[in-house]
């Protein structure tokens, strides 16, 4: 048996893309931190380190060294397991994106991605629905009055976005003819149809806007009627890990987004150098972390009434037409 | 190795099931449903058939079981502890006669039915031939689970569309 090649080289693939991922998510918030200043004319953090670059690591070990409490009249167990629930799925979306083309390592071929499922799509959209359960168990265990408001409003948002969402990767599965995320990117696509993706791009993000519940479909942590909702009763570093995984999920549905819908690793001699890739697809990812930060800078969060009608009325019969017209276009066209 | 994968995945759904049947709280009930079905999407996975694994985790873990707990979260009251004061006999019964029940169709179909020698379809896991299967030879009992879908859609926001707006809600 193939040991090196079945557990050591996936065993240290998955080290490296779970460090880069995490330290990703560390400057994240630095990076979203000082773009609002800039969208607000204030200077954002800078007292550690230069131009505040230390800044993540001041706040990671202010909240490492938070005591740890868990409060009396909370259900202990799934207390403990909402925010592993919580990470879980936004670390496992990163599974499909692919870094770069195959690269040669000690002789032998390494692909630079976790996994190339043929089954990719559905697997996005299948980590997508288990994002919720870190939500509503976290406001349900909380036994507390907002913190469940906040769960079941997450859950509500969640399964009413899922949907346009589901809809329109199945519009993206009809142009690309596969579902394998590493084919999408290597496939090489005709002009009308990167067109025709990314006239259905906005309304795409605005779905993956709601499903990793930031601005301004943040409403499960309203801290103006709900004090921050599911996470009222978490402190210390059990809070830690669901700002982290917001970011993360943030990080990965961006790096998702780019692979679907701006060609992922690709450019200009990217086959060449496959280092280049992940330079390429690090950029388009930012690309898209910075739409997630302007959108909240610029738009008021939405009412939860405004939220539900314009997911139901508006965005999911929007999609379905988007798909109609897709497979009219990929039997003219395609 | 594949044996290893199947026992630990098996053990997992049986301990998953159990926890459903055996805990008091719904909630956590409905958490242990989540191992079980989260179990079985990997043992899908192990037989090759990963479209079903996938759907599995798509509908069941992500789908049925978020209803679950939304259910159990809108209605409150989540401990079995005053149902068990007020426990017959005959619910048990009934509770024994189901699981004979159960029991006798797993074991016919283990023992007595020829899945074994049956001629499996090549590439049966994958997303093509399950597509292909439902749009030929299962078309017609597959249109009519989408019409019967749809009919039971209409029927719920029917139900809910004729209670007023609450309170305080402006108008729109």
């Amino acid at each position: 048996m193939d040991w090196v090649g079945l557990i050591l080289v996936p065993f240290i693939k998955g080290i490296v893309i779970l460090l880069i991922l995490l330290t990703g998510t560390a400057y994240l918030t630095l990076f979203e931190r000082k773009l609002i200043a800039r969208f607000q004319v204030r200077l954002g953090p800078n007292r550690a380190g230069p131009y505040g670059i230390l800044q993540p690591l001041a706040d990671a070990v202010k909240l490492f060294l938070k005591e740890e409490v868990i409060p009396g009249h909370v259900n202990k167990p799934v207390y403990l397991l909402a925010p592993m629930l919580a990470m879980i799925p936004a670390l496992a979306l990163f599974a499909v994106v692919p870094l770069g083309p195959d690269i040669e390592l000690f002789g032998r071929r390494i692909p630079l991605h976790m996994g190339d499922i043929n089954v990719g799509l559905l697997y996005i959209m299948a980590i997508a629905s288990v994002g919720t359960y870190g939500v509503m168990l976290a406001g349900w265990a909380s036994n507390n009055n907002y913190s469940l408001l906040g769960a079941m409003r997450t859950s509500a948002q969640m399964i009413s976005y899922e949907l346009p969402m589901g809809v329109f990767i199945a519009s993206l599965l009809l142009i690309t003819g596969t579902m394998s995320v590493v084919q999408i990117v290597e496939n090489p696509r005709p002009l009308w149809a990167w067109i025709w993706l990314w006239l259905g791009f906005p309304f795409y993000f605005i779905t993956v806007l709601a499903e990793t519940n930031r601005a301004p479909f943040d409403l499960p942590e309203t801290e103006n009627e709900l004090i921050a909702g599911y996470q009222t009763e978490y402190g210390g570093f059990k809070f830690a890990i669901f700002y982290i995984s917001e970011y993360l999920h943030m990080l990965t549905s961006s790096a998702v987004v780019a692979t679907l819908f701006f060609g992922g690793w690709r450019g200009p001699f990217a086959e060449q150098f496959p280092l280049l890739g992940i330079v390429y697809l690090a950029l388009k990812t930012v690309f898209v972390l910075f739409l997630f930060v302007w959108v909240r800078a610029s738009v008021p969060r939405v009412r939860y009434d405004q939220l539900m009608s314009f997911g139901w009325k508006y965005l999911l019969p929007l999609s379905l037409v988007y798909l109609a017209i897709t497979a009219v276009l990929v039997v003219m066209l395609g | 190795m594949e044996w290893f994968f199947f026992a630990l995945f098996g053990l997992a759904a049986l301990v998953g099931s159990l926890g459903v049947v055996l805990s008091r709280n719904a909630v956590h009930s409905a958490l242990f449903l989540l191992l079980n079905f989260a179990a079985s999407a990997l043992l899908f996975l192990l037989l090759g058939a990963q479209f079903l694994a996938m759907a599995q985790i798509l509908v069941y873990a992500g789908a049925i079981v978020v209803l679950f707990i939304f259910v159990v979260m809108l209605i409150g009251n989540e401990t079995m502890d005053d149902f068990v004061a007020r426990e017959r006999p005959a619910l048990r019964l009934a509770a024994l006669a189901l699981v004979a029940l159960f029991l006798a169709g797993g074991v016919y179909t283990v023992f007595f039915s020829p899945w074994g020698s049956a001629q499996g379809i090549a590439d049966y896991g994958a997303v093509e031939s399950v597509g292909r299967l439902l749009f030929t030879r299962y078309l017609l009992p597959f249109e009519l689970a989408s019409v019967i879908l749809l009919a039971a859609m209409i029927g719920a926001i029917i139900l809910a569309g004729r209670t007023k707006p609450p309170l305080g809600r402006p108008e729109e």
